[in-house]
């Protein structure tokens, strides 16, 4: 046992001693910790102040409505339709799969889509709404609704999505919407956020991919508080976006479904234009596609048939398709001929059969020839040696001006996907793209719209819409956007001699209207409503001699893809002409038989805006023009645009 | 030492003993408990529950115990220092054996009605005990080499238990709690700088070998302790809490965002935020003033400790007020610069402050003895 020790005084102040040492050192800690809340609380305090706003705030992006899309009369043909669907939130459901069972005996849903969602829920974050099903009829929401109680964290919700009710009869003209993809962000420059949002719809193809920034508007935003693991706890504020513009085209969809229905079962397209102000009225290309199977995401089959069709239902042939236009071109031929004065209006020149160039014989269509021939008469009979002959007196480079004149190997700019420039070759382009030299023999091809001269229908119907008016007529597409016109496409005078125009116009209104014309059995006969047009029927293959000394020409004989082009365009009336119209139809034969009919009854159509009387056909066909127009108005019912709120 | 050797009649007797006790020491202890309720009301979204009102109850029951404890002798709980510390070494051998494990630790023994935590009375026996072995030990022994080594075997034996739990905080607490009771009791300063020296040493060794052919560790072992040092390494892991942490205090700017207006914890950013990172909290929606006014009262507490301790000549008692002020500094030092980013997060909690039953209880328990300590003070 120790007494209090002797060196108590000692051991107690050297504890003392140590004990204040501890303090000082002690003291020096709680100095480091003030000073280190100086530093952040102080000092450094806005900068944590936004850190700890970046953390709860986070933008949402609010999307905005599409633009509609119309025809020229107004009929929708790019709408947004109410989509209802149902979604879970599974922290409010309790047992999902009883909940999910419930709602199947309540709701027809494919066993796929649950499997597909149930997987989805149970991924998410338990306050995630993720959706079950999507595009339920409104009979189903009605019944979603009034089941509620027994549903939880189920609800019914509706949103917009994209819908065409005319489906394929503007398929090619429309294009469609889809989600943004990665390979859309690569390709295009655009920092707008709404494409950050997953599966935002975008379009894809046609007026609705050249448009997109006109249709899509621009995206509100909403600020929300969310905590550590993204739950949203309130809304702060929100701005609202803008919608996307509304689209007129300058399209009358009753028109463009007629023209679709008359071109079903070829695989042909067709334009019509207005002649007042270039109004494309009708840009048809058959077989056509449905792009509504686009919108709710294509099944593989769907894809596979349009892909795998020899037909090409996803190429929009009316401005996309290069054709050689045959004897349609030979109006350019003329003009560049007669403007340069190699050929007088009246001049005759001798057509034997064929003629030779250089030892290369071709040969006109006729087998006999046509004898001393005109301009006049050329382009009724579509004689082709006065081609020939003409062609080589003007020389490619002034046709080939004379055709970019009228619009021929120039693009249009359109608003719809893959427009084609065609060809108007000339000397520079063979030397430049083919390191050859331009050949009498090319010049004498081109002068017939053979060899390396290529068309679209839509530039064929400029071409003849140009003709008609002899102003250089811009073809429109988009007539108003949200109300304010665009420019007309009625265009300045081509600067064309008209006396030449009208000589043209006569032997064109000859073809049609002449019992020698090559034309005259698709004439119309309402004497006010005459048209005036040109055929023409090109060749995808070289004629051997072997086959012609054997008299395999006929195109019924070959295989399909080897048949000739079959072309056609006018307009109408001869006087005062308010449309031009271009036919093609691929692999078609003859013009005069495959495509002249088709190009008449689209004129008609067009003249009388609807459904034209037998009246105006020559009286021989109008039998069979009567079971046409039946069946035609037929298939028109069954394909008239699907109601609102009435989906398949 | 006996009842007896001390002076009787100076020493306060019967309900007068009320008056001697370190009043300051208590009206401290109360503000900064209140300042704990007050945080967990607002972490819980402004509700009592789950956590104020059980703190509140144990803080009741806490304060009855530390007001017990104070009114026995300070030489009965000096002759209990051996069987406390031996109890505690058993209750941390349970631990060991059958304890509940928790968040991949292993720290509770289930009681039934409650859970106790060995290792939160460890601290406080430990010290006990190093006092009461001090006060024996005559003062010409203490710098002996096996008088030395002997209380630093007392001191790494439960810290090797708790170290298994694991729990790195609180061992780092033992053998700091320890080292300043035998730094006070007199230890010669040279086998402090021989330890210290031969730390630092292994630490520069540990360091200066990465990436030499004689390289202590592995390498993996490096990439853990580099987290472990900078979290910031570790963005997602570790480094999200105490990047969070920071953005809190920082945000709180000279007077808070306002009581209950803290979106940090309100939203969730925070980790732990009713247990370690409490303090986050109260920087956060009581601003710089708000956070060293309670750094203040910490002080405070420590100071009027220190006060008493170098005042009573019994050495036990006032190396015990040493030894428990002080492992009561290391704890809000170690927690506030852990949530400040100054020292890595090794799980400390908030004294008084932080919600947890065991600590606040054996917390308030220690001051009982302190208590005693002040009111048994020989005069």
């Amino acid at each position: 046992m120790k007494k209090p020790a002797k060196d108590g005084g000692r051991s107690t102040r050297k504890m003392s001693r140590r004990a204040m040492l501890m303090g000082g050192v002690q003291m020096s800690v709680v100095a480091a910790l003030a000073i280190r809340l100086q530093s952040m609380q102080v000092e450094q305090a806005d900068q944590f102040r936004l850190l700890a706003e970046e953390n709860r705030i986070n933008i949402r992006l609010i999307p905005p409505a599409r633009g509609l899309v119309f025809d020229r009369n107004g009929k929708a043909i790019a709408d947004n339709e109410q989509n209802y669907r149902v979604v879970m939130v599974r922290e409010d459901a309790g047992d999902v799969d009883e909940v999910l069972a419930k709602l199947l005996t309540i709701v027809d849903i494919p066993e796929d889509t649950i499997a597909k969602a149930k997987e989805d829920i149970f991924k998410r974050s338990p306050f995630v709404q993720v959706t079950i099903a999507d595009r339920l009829s409104w009979e189903d929401m009605a019944k979603i609704n009034i089941n509620a109680p027994a549903l939880p964290g189920i609800t019914a919700e509706v949103g917009l999505s994209r819908v065409y009710p005319w489906g394929a009869e503007l398929g090619h003209v429309t294009g469609y919407v889809g989600p943004v993809s990665d390979y859309d962000l690569s390709k295009i420059d655009d920092q707008d956020p709404l494409l950050q949002i997953p599966k935002f719809q975008i379009g894809k193809t046609g007026v609705e991919n050249k448009m997109e920034h006109t249709l899509r508007g621009s995206a509100g935003t909403k600020r929300i508080e969310v905590n550590a693991i993204g739950r949203v706890m309130r809304e702060l504020d929100r701005q609202q976006g803008v919608s996307g513009q509304d689209v007129q085209l300058t399209i009358d969809a009753d028109l463009q479904s007629y023209v679709q229905a008359r071109l079903d079962g070829e695989s042909a397209g067709a334009v019509v234009i207005d002649l007042e102000d270039g109004d494309l009225r009708a840009i048809a290309s058959a077989p056509t596609f449905d792009p509504n199977l686009f919108v709710r995401g294509i099944s593989v089959k769907d894809w596979t048939d349009l892909n795998e069709n020899k037909y090409r239902p996803l190429a929009a042939k009316a401005v996309q398709g290069a054709y050689p236009p045959g004897s349609t071109f030979k109006m350019v031929t003329a003009l560049a001929a007669l403007e340069e004065g190699v050929i007088g209006v009246d001049e005759t020149v001798y057509c034997p059969g064929y003629t030779d160039v250089y030892g290369t014989r071709f040969h006109c269509w006729k087998r006999g020839g046509h004898g001393n021939i005109n301009l006049h008469e050329s382009l009724k009979q579509s004689c082709d040696c006065y081609y020939y002959e003409i062609s080589q007196r003007v020389g490619i480079d002034k046709m080939a001006e004379m055709a970019r004149r009228f619009g021929l190997g120039v693009k249009h700019d359109l608003p719809v996907s893959a427009v084609v420039a065609g060809l108007a070759p000339d000397k520079e382009w063979k030397a430049r793209v083919r390191g050859e030299d331009w050949r009498i023999g090319d010049t004498v091809n081109a002068s017939i719209g053979q060899g390396y001269v290529l068309s679209s229908p839509l530039q064929l119907a400029i071409m003849t819409a140009r003709l008609a008016t002899g102003r250089a007529i811009e073809p429109r597409l988009i007539r108003a956007i949200d109300g304010v016109e665009t420019a007309s496409g009625s265009g300045a005078p081509l600067g064309v001699n008209e006396n030449l125009l009208r000589r043209i116009r006569a032997a064109m209104g000859a073809v049609t209207n002449h019992s020698r014309g090559t034309g005259y059995r698709s004439r119309i006969v309402t004497p006010e409503y005459q048209m005036a047009g040109k055929t023409g029927t090109s060749q995808v293959r070289r004629i051997t001699a072997d086959e012609r000394a054997r008299g395999v020409t006929s195109n019924a004989d070959l295989p399909w893809e080897r048949r000739d082009h079959a072309l056609f365009v006018d307009f109408a009336p001869v006087e005062n002409p308010r449309f031009a119209v271009a036919v093609v139809v691929e692999h078609g034969g003859g013009g005069s038989t495959a495509a002249a009919p088709i190009g008449r009854d689209i004129t008609l159509q067009a003249l009388y805006g609807g459904t034209p009387p037998l009246a105006a056909y020559p009286s021989n066909v109008r039998g069979r023009i009567a079971d046409q127009q039946e069946r035609i108005s037929e298939k028109l019912a069954s394909i008239t645009p699907r109601a609102k709120g009435d989906r398949a | 030492m006996s009842y007896l050797e001390y002076n009787a009649k100076y020493v306060p007797t019967g309900l007068r003993k009320l008056l001697y006790l370190n009043w300051p020491v208590i009206l401290l202890l109360t503000a900064v408990s209140c300042a704990g309720f007050i945080m967990l009301f607002s972490v819980a979204g402004g509700s009592a529950t789950p956590w104020m009102e059980p703190q509140i109850k144990r803080f009741g029951l806490g304060m009855v115990l530390m007001l017990i404890v104070a009114m026995v002798p300070i030489w009965f709980w000096r002759n209990m220092a051996g069987l406390a510390y031996g109890v505690s070494v058993l209750l941390l051998l349970a631990v060991e054996l059958v304890g509940v494990e928790r968040n991949g630790s292993q720290r509770w023994l289930d009681l039934g009605p409650m859970d106790l935590q060995p290792s939160e009375l460890m601290k406080i026996t430990l010290v006990m005990f190093l006092a009461a072995y001090y006060d024996w030990l005559p003062t010409s022994k203490t710098s002996r080499p096996f008088w030395v080594m002997l209380p630093v075997f007392f001191i790494l034996l439960p810290t090797y238990f708790v170290l298994n739990q694991p729990d790195l905080g609180t061992s780092l607490l033992l053998i700091m709690g320890g080292a300043t009771v035998m730094f006070v009791a007199g230890v010669h300063w040279a086998y402090f700088a021989t330890v210290l020296a031969a730390g630092i040493g292994t630490i520069v060794a540990v360091i200066e070998s990465k990436g030499t052919p004689w390289q202590i560790l592995k390498d993996y072992q490096y990439r853990r302790i580099d987290t472990f040092l900078d979290p910031a390494n570790d963005p997602l892991g570790a480094g999200y809490h105490i990047t969070q942490a920071k953005i809190a205090l920082g945000s709180g700017g000279w007077t808070g965002r306002g009581f209950m207006q803290g979106t940090q914890s309100r939203l969730n950013f925070l980790p732990e935020k009713h247990t370690d990172f409490i303090f986050t909290t109260l920087a956060e929606e009581f601003g710089f003033v708000g956070a060293t006014s309670l750094l203040v009262l910490y002080v405070l507490i420590v100071f009027f400790c220190v006060a008493s301790a170098i005042t009573n000549k019994d050495r036990f008692a006032a190396l015990l007020t040493l030894g428990v002020s002080m492992t009561f500094f290391l704890f809000f030092a170690v927690n506030m610069a852990m949530v400040t980013g100054l020292a890595p997060v090794v799980g400390v909690p908030l004294p008084l402050v932080s919600y947890g039953g065991s600590a606040m209880i054996v917390l308030l328990i220690a001051f009982g003895m302190v208590q005693s300590a002040h009111v048994h003070k020989p005069r």
